[in-house]
């Protein structure tokens, strides 16, 4: 009998990744005379040049504005345009096209949702519940809608290695809370969120649910329907698309109740100085011109990605952290931030008492790209009472050599900071 | 007192004794060490510069026309950067401090603090001294 692990293994094994490095450009460019070693994935990933070549192929060959010219231009851009949205409603397995609003990323997408969904249906003395995990872009825009409703943000507590504390979100959940928002993965730290869970007890309770996936949409299959979220959003930046697009994936008959965000031209049906009616799904969340190349190659990022296989990503990747992790708890006076049993491939570290922002100058002086600081999520750096981390997060064409080199440049950084 | 610029052209000399980055960045954290630190009592979040990814906490005071700086910070490559600028700025007049021109720093290779990036806090301390010394030629 063939085991799972087994399967993916063998799965993973089937790629050629020597060969799907090749396909980013960057990634053979110099930085301080040396390779480049990009090891921040969890904030932007690099662009295989398939996804390149689409952006220069859209301008040179049907750039227009899309669902308003009779002319060919215009045709063949709003058919480009919409093929897109069928294929991020596949890759995410949303039941329709409508259920997919274009955004102009997580953030945006998020901040449609606090506007549109919030402003309707958030009361004086609700209650959202957020984790102390999230990133600002799910802070933010929900304290910024409590303020204006009298609203109270509850924050869901973590334990020592980064988990949410499963008691004490159910302790909070009451018949105030109108809607849970929690990442899928943490950018900063990297656990996987028990989303499913989280959703099925919110449901038994009516309580809607947003999953920021932006950490989580490049590196797994995502299933919305399977999960039950009422809300997902994400980023095509993050996973090997452009930037300035991104999806607000939520329930059709959500989405129909939720009044517009912005007005103008796109989102209406007729309009005149004494009515406007708005236009269906999905156009009635996309006022104005939208971003048709980057829609139109977040298309071409997720053939991409599907091509060698979500599968075989999250294998890949999840042997890059295991490796890179085994490596770096080798050397003296490591400390991980974030240690959950189900894990992402970020890999967040302090050395001794040496500042991130120290180790962040050396490494990049090797040609070693991390990330450094509080990683957007100030409240979880002040929980750990740290000034932040530096942050490794790989991706699928990262590859052994890449963790030798960022190992060695921590000794190196050690060896000067120290 | 040397003038600004005779103690440029000196930290330039200084620097180019190094042929690689790791000279400079270790002398540049040496540099840390002769930092006129801070008193305890400013640090607090008063003196902190906006916009450095480490903590820097900065305090001006004055002799007349000149100006005295001490600083500190969380981060020795940012402590480095501070006490380059304060070993420069240091009991120069306010009016010249405001006016300073500080290209010296890309002359000595380290070019890269001064982009406008936020995770660098090398502009926010040359603005935050700046505001300082003009904050004291109006008094």
């Amino acid at each position: 009998m063939v085991t799972t692990k087994e399967i993916s293994t063998s799965l993973s094994a089937s790629v050629d990744w020597k060969k799907v490095r090749e396909d980013f450009p960057i990634l053979k460019r110099e930085v301080n005379g040396k390779p480049l070693v990009y090891l921040d994935n969890a904030a932007s990933s690099q662009k295989p040049k398939q996804v390149i070549d689409a952006i220069v192929h859209y301008y040179s060959h049907y750039n227009a504005n899309v669902h308003r010219g009779v002319h060919t231009l215009s045709q063949e851009g709003t058919h480009a345009f919409e093929a897109s949205r069928l294929l991020v409603k596949e890759f995410i397995n949303a039941s329709k096209t409508e259920e997919v609003i274009f955004t102009k990323g997580t953030t945006g997408a998020i901040n449609l949702l606090a506007y549109s969904w919030g402003r309707k249906y958030i009361q004086e003395g609700d209650e959202i519940l957020i984790s102390q995990l999230e990133h600002h872009s799910n802070i933010v825009p929900w304290q910024m809608l409590c303020e204006g409703k009298k609203a109270t943000l509850k924050i869901v507590p973590i334990n020592e290695k980064g988990e949410l504390i499963w008691d004490k979100f159910l302790q909070l959940l009451s018949d105030k809370t109108k809607l849970i928002s929690v990442a899928h993965i943490s950018n900063a730290l990297g656990p996987v969120n028990p989303v499913k869970n989280i959703i099925q007890e919110a449901h038994q309770r009516n309580i809607l649910v947003h999953i920021d996936g932006a950490q989580a949409a490049p590196h797994q299959k995502i299933d919305v329907q399977d999960m039950d979220c009422d809300f997902y959003t994400f980023s095509g930046h993050k996973m090997c698309g452009p930037t300035g697009i991104g999806i607000l994936y939520g329930k059709e008959k959500w989405l129909e109740e939720m009044p517009p965000f912005e007005g103008g031209g796109e989102m209406i049906k007729t309009v005149s100085f004494e009515k406007t009616i708005y236009n269906d799904l999905p156009f009635k969340f996309e006022a104005g011109t939208p971003h048709i190349e980057g829609a139109i190659v977040l298309g071409d990022a997720i053939k991409y990605l599907t091509g060698i296989g979500l599968e075989n990503i999250s294998k890949r990747e999840h042997e890059l952290l295991h490796l890179a992790t085994k490596e770096l708890n080798s050397l003296d006076g490591i400390r991980l931030i974030g240690t959950a049993a189900e894990k992402s491939s970020v890999l967040s570290f302090l050395v001794g008492d040496i500042h991130p922002f120290d180790m962040g100058t050396i490494l990049d002086k090797m040609g070693v790209a991390v990330r450094t600081g509080h990683h957007c999520c100030q409240p979880l750096m002040a929980w750990f009472d740290i000034p932040g981390t530096v942050r490794a997060s790989f991706s699928f064409y990262n590859n052994e050599n890449d963790i030798d080199r960022l190992i060695e440049a921590v000794k190196k950084a050690i060896k000067m900071l120290s | 007192m040397a003038s600004m610029v005779e103690i440029e052209k000196e930290l330039e000399e200084d620097f180019a004794l190094f042929d690689d980055w790791e000279g400079k960045y270790d002398y540049l954290i040496g540099l840390g060490k002769d930092l006129p630190l801070i008193d305890d009592k400013y640090k607090t979040d008063e003196y902190i510069v906006r916009g450095c990814q480490s903590r820097v906490w900065l305090h001006a005071a004055n002799n007349g026309d000149f100006v005295f700086y001490s600083a500190d910070s969380d981060a020795i490559i940012t402590k480095g950067l501070v006490a380059l600028l304060v070993k420069v700025l240091n009991g120069q007049k306010a009016e010249e401090i405001a006016h300073a021109d500080l290209s010296f720093i890309d002359r000595i290779g380290l070019k890269e603090h001064l982009s406008p990036n936020r995770s660098n806090g090398l502009v926010s301390m040359i603005k935050q001294m700046k505001l300082y010394a003009l904050a004291l030629t109006k008094h």
